[in-house]
C-alpha cells in the first residue's frame, strides 16, 4: 500500500513539475484538475488528449493527473473529496459509478454545461452508451469518455488451416471451430480468463438475460442478483466442459500471460476482448499474423440483443470554483467535437460515443482501411437493438464485489474444487448480502 | 550533600515531547479512530452521511465463512513465512560466521534482498514461476499440470510464503549474525579446546545465547507478516488474493474490500480485529514464549 501511493505521489509530484513547467504565460490561464485512470499507452494518449486542449486555447489550462490504475481514481478522487481537495474532473469507472451517482457530490452534465452556455444534443449519444451513466429517466449525469465493447477475436491464419474463413456467430460454432482447431495441433484453441464482464455481463446483455431483478437494479436498490437462474449457469457448465478437454484455456495474468498477449503471440486463436485492445493487438502482433473480430458469439435459436459499454465516464466534482467550471465545461465540449472523437479513436481502440461522431468518421472512410477495418462492428453489437430495460446497464451497489464474488466462484470452478452451480448459488448469496449492505448504507436514498 | 541535575520545569518537558507526541497522534492515534468510529457505522464513500450500526460490521466479518478463511491462510502464511525466513538465516548466518572461504563478501550478499522493494520481488517471483511462460515453466513440459499456481491454491500460497520469505532471510541474517558474533570467542575456544566439534558448539553454545536475537525476529516477522506492506505487496502483484480467495490474508482482504470495493465500513471492522489479533498474538509471545529466552 505504501510503496503504491508513494508512486502515485511521485507521479502526481511529477506532473504537477509538468504542468508547472509550461509557458510562463500559462500563468494567467484558468486552471483546473483532471484525474483519470488509464495507465501505460491509453494514459498517455489522455496526456495528449490534455495537451491538445490546452493549444487549442489560451483561456484554460487543464492540469490532468494519472492516477495509476481505475480503482486507484475512485479512491483517490474520493479521498481526495473528504478532504476538500478533489479533482474537478475525475474518470470512473463503470464498478464505481452508482456510488457517485447515489452521494450528490457532482455536478450534472446537464447542467454543467447549460450553466456554462454550451449547447451539447444528448440526444447524440448513443443510448447503449448513454443510458449506462444516466438515471433510469434517461438523464445523462457523467460524460462518456472511453468506451468499448467486448468483441470475439480470430485469428485468420488459424482459421484457413481447416479450412475456414468466417469467425463463429453461435457457440454451437465456437465448439465446433475450436474442436477443429484443437485436432489441427493448436494447444489454445479460445483462451479465456476470470473476468466477468464478457462472460457473465455481455453474455447476459446479448441473449437478454438480467443479472439481477428490478431491471439490473435501476429500479431500486432492494435489487436481488439472478445470475444463478439463468443462460450463464449453462454457459459457465459448457466452458467448464470445454476446458477439462483442453479445448477452452485458462489464461491469466496470474499464469504468466493474460488473453491479449495470448492472442498477440499467436498462442490463442480465439479470445473475448474489449475493442480497446485492437490497437494493442494491431501494435504487438508479428505483422504478418491476419486476425480480426466479430460480435460477441450467442447461443443458436437466441434473438441477440445490443451489448454493453464498457470502459469509463467523466464526472465533474461539486465544491470547485467558477472558473474551473467553465474550464472543465470547455474541456468536456472540446473532446465531444467530431475531430477530436475521431483522433481518441484513431489513437485508441475506443469507439466514438455519439452518432455523429461515427458517422463522421464512417463518411471519412476511417473504417474501411487495414488497422482501423472491424472497429465498426464494435458499433454494430451496441446499437444491435434499441435498448431494453435489462440491456441499457447495470445498477448495483457494491457492484465490484460482486464481479469479485463471481470472480472466486470461477476461479473454484475451475480448479475443479466445486461444482458450477454450487459455486454460482453461493457467488449470488454473498452477492445478494452486499446489496442489502449496500441499501442500508444509502438508507433513505433513492435512485434517481 | 549530593548533586542531582534535575529540570524543574515540567512544561519544558512537555515542550520538548510535544513533537513527537503530536507525530503520534496524527499519524496514529486520528487514523485507528477513525477507524474504530467507521467499524461502528455504516460509511457512505463519498461522506454525505453515516449511520451507526452497533456491531453488526463486527458480526458480519465474524459470521462470514470467507472472513475465517482469510484467518487461516494469513495464519498459515504468517508461521509458514516466519519459521522459513528464520531457519534459512540462521543456517547462513552460522556458516558466515565460521570465517569459510568467502565470508566477508557474503556478509554483505545476502543482505541484498532486504533492500529491494517488496513489488520489485513479486514482479521478478512472477516471471520466474509463471507457468506458461516463466523460468519453471519447463516443469510442465514433463508433467503437464504439475505446477500452476493461478490455478492451485496451495502452490499459491508456496509462491507466496517463498517471496516472503526469501526477502525476509536478509534481514534476519544480519541480525542473527550481529548476535554470533557478539558471542564471546572465548567460550567457543574454551570448548574447541575441550574436545567440542563445530556442531557441539552450535547446539550448546551458540543457539542458547542467540535466543535473545531469535524471540526479536520472531515477534518482528510474525507481526511483519501479519500487517506488514510486504505481505499486501508481495500479494497484490503476485495473486491478488486469489485463486478462489486461497491467498486472500487479512490485510490485503482489508485492502480490496475498502479501497476496490468501497466498503469502508465493513473494512474498517477488520482491521480492528487484525489489530486485537496481532496484539493477543504478541502479548502470547511475550508471556510464554520468552520464559524460554536466555539473556544471560
Amino acid at each position: 500500500m505504501s510503496f503504491v501511493s508513494k508512486l502515485q505521489m511521485a507521479a502526481a509530484a511529477g506532473a504537477l513539475v509538468a504542468a508547472f513547467a509550461v509557458s510562463p504565460a500559462a500563468a494567467e490561464r484558468a486552471r483546473f484538475e483532471f484525474w483519470y485512470g488509464l495507465t501505460g499507452d491509453l494514459g498517455e494518449r489522455v496526456q495528449e488528449t490534455c495537451k491538445r486542449f490546452n493549444d487549442s486555447q489560451q483561456e484554460f489550462e487543464a492540469v490532468c493527473v494519472g492516477q495509476g490504475g481505475y480503482p486507484n481514481a475512485v479512491q483517490n478522487a474520493i479521498a481526495a473529496y473528504r478532504a476538500g481537495k478533489q479533482p474537478t474532473v475525475v474518470q470512473v469507472y463503470d464498478g464505481g459509478t452508482l456510488d457517485l451517482m447515489l452521494s450528490g457530490a457532482y455536478v450534472p452534465a446537464r447542467k454543467l454545461m447549460a450553466d456554462n452556455g454550451y449547447e451539447v444534443k444528448w440526444g447524440d449519444y448513443f443510448s447503449g452508451i448513454a443510458n449506462y451513466y444516466a438515471t433510469a429517466k434517461g438523464e445523462l449525469l457523467s460524460f462518456p469518455y472511453n468506451s468499448s465493447t467486448a468483441m470475439l477475436y480470430w485469428n485468420r491464419d488459424a482459421f484457413a488451416r481447416i479450412g475456414r474463413d468466417k469467425a463463429p456467430s453461435t457457440w454451437e460454432e465456437v465448439e465446433e471451430v475450436a474442436r477443429e482447431l484443437k485436432k489441427a495441433g493448436y494447444e489454445c484453441p479460445l483462451g479465456f480468463n476470470f473476468d466477468t464482464w464478457q462472460i457473465l455481463e455481455q453474455f447476459s446483455a446479448i441473449h437478454g438475460e438480467p443479472i439481477a431483478t428490478k431491471n439490473n437494479g435501476y429500479d431500486g436498490l432492494d435489487a436481488e442478483v439472478v445470475f444463478n437462474k439463468t443462460k450463464f449457469v449453462d454457459h459457465v457448465k459448457f466452458f467448464k466442459r470445454m476446458a477439462d478437454e483442453g479445448v477452452f484455456v485458462v489464461r491469466t495474468k496470474e499464469a504468466g500471460m493474460d488473453i491479449v498477449p495470448s492472442f498477440a503471440s499467436g498462442a490463442c486463436q480465439m479470445i473475448q476482448t474489449s475493442i480497446a485492445d485492437h490497437g494493442t493487438i494491431g501494435k504487438t502482433a508479428a505483422p504478418d499474423m491476419r486476425w480480426d473480430v466479430a460480435m460477441l458469439p450467442v447461443w443458436k435459436g437466441t434473438e441477440r440483443r445490443n451489448s454493453l459499454v464498457g470502459g469509463a465516464s467523466l464526472w465533474v466534482l461539486a465544491g470547485k470554483s467558477e472558473p474551473e467550471y467553465k474550464g472543465a465545461a470547455a474541456f468536456l465540449k472540446f473532446i465531444g467535437t467530431p475531430e477530436s472523437a475521431e483522433w481518441w479513436s484513431t489513437v485508441t481502440g475506443y469507439i466514438p460515443v455519439t452518432n455523429s461522431g461515427f458517422e463522421a468518421m464512417k463518411a471519412k472512410g476511417f473504417y474501411d482501411k487495414a488497422p482501423y477495418k472491424g472497429r465498426e462492428l464494435a458499433i454494430e453489437s451496441l446499437t444491435y437493438t434499441p435498448t431494453t430495460p435489462i440491456t441499457r446497464g447495470i445498477r448495483l451497489g457494491g457492484f465490484m464485489q460482486i464481479r469479485k464474488e463471481v470472480t472466486d466462484a470461477l476461479q473454484g470452478i475451475f480448479a475443479g474444487k466445486v461444482g458450477v452451480e454450487e459455486a454460482l448459488n453461493e457467488a449470488a448469496e454473498r452477492s445478494n448480502a452486499v446489496l442489502r449492505r449496500f441499501e442500508k448504507t444509502y438508507a433513505g436514498k433513492s435512485l434517481l | 550533600m549530593e548533586k542531582r541535575a534535575v529540570f524543574r520545569a515540567g512544561s519544558l518537558a512537555y515542550l520538548l515531547i510535544l513533537p513527537q507526541l503530536l507525530l503520534v497522534f496524527v499519524f496514529f492515534y486520528w487514523p485507528t479512530g477513525a477507524a474504530l468510529y467507521w467499524a461502528f457505522t455504516l460509511e457512505m464513500p463519498w461522506g454525505g452521511g453515516n449511520q451507526w450500526v452497533g456491531l453488526e460490521n463486527f458480526s458480519a466479518v465474524l459470521n462470514d465463512a470467507k472472513y475465517w478463511s482469510s484467518v487461516a491462510a494469513s495464519c498459515v502464511f504468517a508461521f509458514a513465512a516466519t519459521a522459513l525466513a528464520l531457519a534459512q538465516a540462521l543456517v547462513l548466518a552460522l556458516f558466515v560466521d565460521r570465517q569459510l572461504r568467502g565470508s566477508k563478501s557474503f556478509r554483505s550478499f545476502y543482505v541484498w534482498p532486504y533492500a529491494v522493494a517488496a513489488p520489485a520481488v513479486s514482479l521478478a517471483f512472477r516471471f520466474i514461476f509463471a507457468p506458461e511462460t516463466g523460468l519453471v515453466a519447463f516443469v510442465n513440459q514433463w508433467w503437464p499440470g504439475l505446477w500452476n499456481p493461478s490455478i492451485n491454491g496451495a502452490q499459491a500460497m508456496t509462491l507466496v510464503v517463498l517471496c516472503f520469505a526469501w526477502k525476509w532471510i536478509g534481514y534476519n541474517f544480519i541480525f542473527l549474525l550481529a548476535a554470533l558474533q557478539s558471542i564471546p570467542r572465548a567460550l567457543t575456544e574454551a570448548s574447541a579446546m575441550d574436545g567440542a566439534g563445530p556442531l557441539r558448539r552450535m547446539l550448546d553454545i551458540q543457539l542458547p545465547l542467540l535466543t535473545p536475537t531469535f524471540f526479536f525476529l520472531l515477534v518482528i516477522n510474525l507481526t511483519e507478516s501479519f500487517v506488514g506492506a510486504d505481505s499486501f505487496g508481495i500479494v497484490d502483484i503476485l495473486t491478488e488474493g486469489g485463486p478462489a480467495n486461497a491467498t486472500n490474508l487479512l490485510v490485503y482482504k482489508i485492502y480490496s474490500d475498502g479501497f476496490k470495493g468501497l466498503d469502508y465500513s465493513g473494512a474498517a471492522a477488520q482491521s480492528i480485529i487484525l489489530m486485537l489479533l496481532v496484539m493477543v498474538l504478541t502479548f502470547i509471545q511475550f508471556r510464554w514464549v520468552e520464559r524460554r529466552v536466555h539473556y544471560k
